[in-house]
């Protein structure tokens, strides 16, 4: 449906005073803004890692997790990083291959393949254990869905490939990551 | 009056040869101290803490980009005009070092004491406006030599109130003349001489800018315009014209309008300093600190404008020039003229 006529408001910016319209006051407002920044932000760096600041992070030495969370810091026991398969108390993948996780999954980016067990203490087990980390949205759906506390995001944000098949995580890669993550984010 | 290095090492080539090296020393000095200095100011300004790695708050940062820049290819794309690319950069580039070559930076010693030193700043500072001319023609490149045109147009513009607004100087000098006594010496003094301008305004304690804070603003707005800064920084405008005139130079070739780049702001603020600001006068510390503390700090001035405005439009920047700079340079000028033939 076209546009009514009496449905069209017409507006026209107010008009300026003469103070306004030879924009100096503004210029002047604008050289205090960027100069209270300036004064502000001057100086703090991580050689005084107590100073209260504002200023952006340096990166790969400052990290959120140093920060206290009303800070602005991350919450790491409930962030939500890349996946880790949990081992047993035998060393064994924990996963029973129930397939829960990739129904649940929104982004669709587990792929099991399942197999049967060679232990006798279940039926199934993941011959092969996928995760697409580029299609991953981290929701953290798959670690609720998982009867057996199998799967787990950790809160490692960290991790970079240079194709995106190194992105697709397996199995072993998986496993390794709760080696790796084993003490920061206990099971 | 200050003693000349031709007065102080009797040879003319000794004192060519002092003077360049001196010149050349202040010059790369200032150049590597304005690089990291203005990463520093606009992080700070944006709240990030600039380059922090390479030495103490990254000071040797821009030592190290320099080495990275004199090890690199340098490229010549084909098709290139290649006299005029080959010496655009030189063309930029050695006018700078005229130019500074005839600042007094103390009380004593300068490197040269003409009588037309000022006419002389503003021709080299013309010259500059043929490299860049030369960059873009020869580059064979469309952002290149669109970046060239507008430099040229803008550069052309924003002398006419350059000159002008640094004339009232020239007429208050004139007015003590003929004969002026500074220190118990008579001396025929000179508007256009840098350091008798300097020396009148220690001796009479009042510094220019006082007297004329219109001429001061309309000079620093035109420095601003002719050293290609932001938010006059139309001839290179980044996200319009890939890098401006100088698209097509790659390694040192760059390095030297880089290098011009950042020695046209230490000459423009000199300068500025020198006519309104009292050039070397101050109290405790001798000349010299004073003569460039006044200077960095108008640079700061300069880095402060560009991380606070954005660019100005084409047509905004000339309506500025020729609609506001100059009317108003010329009205300071006849009404300085007028005060001073009354009073």
């Amino acid at each position: 449906m076209a546009i009514r006529e009496e449905d069209i408001v017409h507006i026209s910016p107010p008009d300026m005073n003469p103070a306004e319209a030879i924009y100096l006051p503004a210029i002047f407002k604008g050289f205090g803004t960027t100069l209270r920044h300036f004064f502000t932000s001057f100086g703090q760096s991580k050689v005084f890692p107590g100073a209260k600041t504002t200023r952006a992070m340096q990166y790969p030495e400052e990290r959120r997790e140093h920060l206290a969370v009303e800070e602005g810091g991350m919450h790491v026991p409930n962030f939500r990083g890349v996946h880790r398969l949990n081992r047993d108390e035998e060393g064994r993948v924990r996963c029973v291959a129930c397939m829960m996780c990739p129904t649940i999954c929104p982004a669709n980016c587990i792929h099991i393949v399942a197999g049967e067990s060679p232990w006798d203490d279940r039926e199934k087990y993941p011959v092969k254990f996928e995760i697409d980390e580029l299609r991953c949205i981290f929701c953290g759906m798959c670690e609720e869905a998982c009867p057996v506390d199998a799967i787990e995001m950790t809160p490692e944000y960290d991790f970079v490939g240079l194709t995106r098949q190194e992105m697709i995580f397996d199995k072993e890669k998986l496993l390794h990551i709760y080696d790796v993550t084993v003490g920061r984010k206990p099971m | 009056m200050p003693r000349t290095f031709l007065d102080i090492f009797g040879n003319p080539l000794l004192a060519l040869g002092a003077g360049i090296g001196g010149v050349m020393t202040v010059l790369s000095l200032n150049t590597l101290f304005c690089i990291w200095f203005e990463r520093k100011v606009s992080a700070w300004i944006q709240r990030r803490m600039g380059p922090m790695e390479v030495g103490f708050h990254g000071t040797l940062q821009t030592v190290a980009d320099m080495i990275k820049l004199l090890g690199k290819q340098l490229i010549t794309p084909r098709g290139v005009d290649k006299p005029l690319y080959h010496l655009a950069p030189l063309m930029v580039f050695a006018p700078v070092v005229a130019a500074a070559s005839l600042l007094p930076f103390s009380k004593t010693v300068v490197l040269t004491n003409i009588n037309i030193g000022l006419v002389l700043i503003f021709m080299f500072g013309g010259f500059a406006v043929i490299g860049i001319f030369m960059a873009g023609w020869g580059s064979n490149n469309k952002y290149a030599l669109l970046g060239a045109m507008r430099s040229i147009a803008q550069n052309i513009s924003y002398e006419i109130p350059l000159i002008l607004s640094a004339l009232p100087i020239v007429l208050l000098i004139s007015a003590k003349g003929p004969m002026y006594e500074i220190e118990g010496e008579m001396i025929a003094i000179n508007g256009m001489n840098l350091a008798h301008i300097t020396a009148v305004q220690a001796d009479t304690g009042v510094w220019f800018v006082l007297l004329q804070p219109v001429a001061m603003l309309i000079f620093f707005i035109a420095i601003l315009a002719e050293t290609n800064r932001a938010p006059f920084d139309i001839p290179e405008a980044e996200s319009e014209l890939v890098a401006g005139f100088h698209t097509e130079y790659s390694g040192m070739r760059f390095g030297l309008f880089f290098f011009a780049e950042y020695s046209n702001m230490l000459i423009g603020s000199m300068l500025a300093t020198v006519l309104f600001f009292g050039g070397w006068d101050g109290p405790i510390l001798p000349g010299p600190v004073w003569f460039f503390l006044k200077a960095y700090l108008l640079i700061f001035a300069m880095m402060w404008i560009r991380w606070t405005f954005p660019r100005l439009r084409f047509d905004q920047l000339m309506t500025f020039c020729w609609g506001a700079l100059i009317p108003l340079s010329i009205v300071n000028l006849l009404v300085t003229a007028f005060l001073i033939k009354v009073l």
